[in-house]
């Protein structure tokens, strides 16, 4: 069955649903797929001990942050928009974390929430100044992200936040993490095999699960797709378009935020170093999941599989012996190839 | 005829692949005369001011300018034989970054042998005379972008005029302007004339060709159909050639309206316009006609919830109706087929079904998630009633031709009960045989409804519409009924000589 045998398409008569695929679009619709297949066969030939539920959790867990990051960041792409703050909100998130336990003495669960009111509180600024002061989405962004990259140091005038640490006035923090915020970094689930997942691949994979849904099986996620391709048609069919991409701020703020409370919880303290490079590994994820399925356009199921992708990627060349400096030569050029891929055989402005 | 010609169009031919765009256009421009250009979308207009100005080059024909060939391959040789262009979208004619002394003399800063460094005040020198000599009464140091529109326009006229050119081709030059600016606007083309130079105007506005015309040219289908040259000038009469005569009546039974659906009294569109009242009936196809910018998108996209009226209240189904965003107007039942698919209609990245239920998808939704099987069955529903050729409702937009684009907007706001419909140039762009779908579907599903159509074309409005409305600067100036219409009052009326008050 090749292309030649289609022939044109038949503009009538043709019952729906029958449309058989030419090579070229199979292709297209399932190369990156099978080049995943390919790589997880390739290093499980090629390396002893890759090819075990270990090693599968232990990348799992390794993109787990940024895939929920990146999660977030496609609801913003979704409406046509960008969100450079994730990381930054991730940051402000962990640090707050920290200090709302260690300095501020309180539990797990005020600390949870007061990182989640950070990162709607942050999402909701974001929106209202791209859609209502009118400033371009990346300048927007680009403006709160420098912001709270200096905010999140103020409170403790720039030094880490861990138990018994040293405060600006001389005393000595009091409080500590608490076990059961640690958990959510630390604790495993059994899963055939004893204490094999943990909770932050759950939270991944939770998520992962919901925003696909909401974005591909509910009206709100069609309609911000409609905002995303053509706001004034959107407009002009009764949509609430501010709202909306407000509302994606948000949902990309309140990831981010997850995506640092996990990482408070898998460090143990407030790391003012940690996190640099989460911000690009995130948006990579989100703009190779372009290339998947051939969807040409920012898409949950992609996201999450983009970021699996280079998770897969460097945990093998990891096992190879590749040395760690060149993971984000690695990184990039994965993206380079998959957005090349993205555009020009499938021949779409996405965006 | 031609004599004291100093420019002379003969035989201009264009072709874009199988399209004959101009089909030998003669035409002549005087010095110190304004000659004005008038023809329908379509007729040929910008094509043939593309030629003049150099962006394309003609297939056939000759153009002399001051009796030599004149056959300029870029703008910038046309403007340097003395031919220059002042578009029609304003921003093109001014750099929105420099201060209106650097316009006024920017192309001069391009001049070969000019000095590398930039000396801020010979700018300033040079700029005044321009403007001294044009009579602008403008703060050179002023930033462009904070002008208002008629100044920028005016810059940019000033800016052309600093090529000391023999012709001066105005594309539209008042379509954004109010009608205080334009009275501006002419006062500098009445000193234009005065300083000998030959102006092709083009306008769609009555009042402008009023004001301004010395020899009016009518161009229809690449040809130029009418010539007015003798004072007065009869200003219908090239409305008409303009338009055709030849309006094929395809035996349209005025239905009249049972009970009125939507009624607006004293409503006011625009500051430019006067208050008038509208009446729609159940059953009754009314299309509003009326040249290019008389306010049709404004009174649709008004009736809508888009723009709030300045003045006056309307009415739908015995209740006020106020609509404050599309979506209440929606759920009124008042839907728009907006005009310019590609801008306010379609979603590009939707397949079929995504863009018939796009304003619908509350109505197929459980608890916020779509029922894409209900989307599709009513998907299939509508390709089959109104034709539109496709693989499946699946197919991505951009797979269809652009009259089947048009279909699956209108098919979208057909697939739901509406009461009072909306189209604003629903045949743009779609050839007659997807027009004469739309249009016997929109006939035969008009019955519960009142619907209303936005024509410029009359041909069009003819065509379909129990009634017709004109419509003349911002205002509905005139009401016929399509089974006894009286062309000679209809035109009368498109050419903006109707009376105050009707509808």
């Amino acid at each position: 069955m090749s292309s030649d045998l289609v022939g044109k398409p038949v503009t009538e008569a043709q019952p729906s649903g029958g449309a058989r695929l030419s090579l070229r679009e199979l292709a297209i619709r399932y190369g990156f797929l099978l080049l995943l297949a390919g790589l997880i066969v390739f290093f499980s030939l090629a390396t002893r001990g890759f090819a075990s539920p270990q090693a599968a959790v232990f990348i799992l867990q390794s993109v787990s942050i940024t895939g929920i990051l990146a999660l977030g960041v496609t609801a913003t792409m979704v409406v046509g928009g960008f969100d450079l703050s994730i990381g930054s909100i991730a940051t402000s998130a962990m640090m707050a974390a920290a200090y709302v336990m260690v300095v501020m003495e309180q539990n797990a669960l005020v600390a949870v929430l007061v990182c989640l009111a950070i990162g709607a509180l942050v999402g909701l600024i974001n929106g209202l100044i791209i859609c209502y002061m009118r400033v371009p989405d990346l300048l927007a962004t680009l403006g709160m992200m420098f912001l709270l990259i200096g905010l999140q140091r103020i409170p403790t005038e720039g030094r880490s936040i861990a138990a018994g640490m040293t405060m600006p006035d001389g005393s000595t923090a009091a409080g500590t993490f608490s076990a059961n915020f640690l958990a959510l970094g630390r604790h495993r689930f059994d899963f055939f095999i004893p204490d094999l997942v943990p909770a932050s691949v759950v939270v991944l994979i939770v998520l992962a699960v919901l925003i696909w849904f909401f974005l591909e099986y509910t009206r709100f996620g069609r309609m911000m797709y409609a905002v995303g391709s053509n706001a004034r048609a959107a407009e002009f069919a009764g949509a609430p378009v501010k709202a909306y991409k407000i509302w994606a701020y948000v949902i990309s703020g309140i990831f981010s935020s997850i995506g640092g409370i996990l990482l408070a919880a898998r460090l143990g303290r407030g790391d003012i170093a940690s996190g640099n490079n989460l911000l690009l590994d995130a948006v990579a994820a989100a703009l190779i999941g372009f290339a998947v399925l051939g969807a040409a356009k920012p898409n949950a199921f992609g996201t999450a599989i983009g970021a699996l992708f280079v998770g897969v990627l460097l945990q093998g060349l990891t096992m190879m012996n590749v040395p760690y400096y060149t993971q984000d030569f690695v990184k990039g050029a994965v993206l380079v190839i998959a957005l090349v891929f993205t555009f020009s055989l499938l021949g779409r402005n996405a965006r | 005829m031609a004599e004291g010609a100093i420019f002379r169009i003969a035989g201009l031919g264009k072709s874009f692949g199988p399209n004959d765009v101009l089909r030998g256009v003669a035409m002549e421009l005087r010095a110190g005369e304004v000659t004005v250009l008038m023809g329908a979308n379509g007729a040929g207009k910008s094509t043939l001011v593309k030629i003049m100005s150099g962006i394309h080059q003609a297939d056939r024909g000759v153009m002399m300018l001051a009796d030599a060939p004149f056959l300029p391959a870029t703008p910038a040789e046309a403007m340097r034989a003395g031919v220059v262009t002042v578009h029609q979208n304003i921003n093109d004619g001014v750099v929105g970054a420099l201060d209106v002394a650097t316009n006024l003399v920017l192309d001069r800063l391009n001049d070969t042998g000019r000095g590398i460094f930039f000396n801020p005040r010979r700018v300033r020198r040079e700029a005044a005379d321009v403007a001294a000599r044009m009579g602008l009464r403008l703060d050179l140091s002023a930033d462009v972008t904070e002008l208002p529109l008629a100044d920028r326009q005016m810059v940019a006229i000033a800016r052309a005029m600093a090529h000391e050119p023999k012709v001066m081709i105005l594309d539209e030059p008042t379509s954004s302007l109010s009608a205080n600016e334009a009275a501006r606007l002419f006062d500098l083309i009445d000193r234009l004339r005065a300083r000998g130079v030959a102006i092709l105007y083009i306008s769609h506005r009555m009042s402008d060709i009023r004001r301004l015309a010395d020899r009016i040219f009518s161009l229809r289908d690449g040809q130029i159909v009418g010539r007015f040259e003798e004072k007065p000038l009869d200003y219908e009469g090239a409305v008409n050639a303009m338009l055709g005569r030849n309006l094929g009546r395809s035996g349209i039974a005025s239905r009249a309206a049972s009970r009125p659906i939507f009624s607006a009294e004293g409503l006011l569109i625009s500051p430019a316009g006067r208050p008038f009242s509208l009446t729609l009936g159940a059953g009754e196809v009314v299309a509003v006609t009326g040249l290019v910018g008389v306010g049709k998108t404004r009174l649709a996209e008004t009736l809508y919830g888009i723009h709030a009226p300045l003045g006056g209240t309307m009415q739908l189904d015995g209740s006020v109706y106020r609509p404050k965003a599309p979506a209440e107007a929606i759920a009124r039942g008042v839907f728009l087929v907006a005009k310019d698919r590609a801008q306010t209609g379609i979603v590009p990245d939707f397949n079929i079904y995504e863009n018939m239920s796009l304003p619908f998808l509350p109505r197929f939704s459980h608890f916020g998630v779509a029922r894409r099987r209900a989307e599709r069955a009513k998907a299939r529903e509508q390709i089959k009633d109104l034709k539109i050729v496709c693989r499946s409702e699946r197919d991505d937009l951009a797979t269809l031709s652009g009259g089947n684009q048009q279909k699956v907007t209108v098919a979208r706001w057909l697939s739901q009960p509406s009461r009072l419909l909306i189209l604003d140039e629903p045949f743009q762009g779609v050839d007659i045989a997807a027009r004469h779908d739309i249009a016997a579907k929109l006939r035969e599903s008009a019955a519960d409804r009142a619907t209303l159509l936005f024509l410029t074309e009359l041909d069009e409005a003819l065509e379909t519409a129990d009634r017709i409305l004109v419509m003349s600067e911002h205002t509905i100036v005139g009401e016929h009924r399509s089974a006894e219409v009286d062309m000679e009052r209809l035109l009368a009326d498109v050419a903006g000589r109707g009376i105050g008050d009707a509808a």
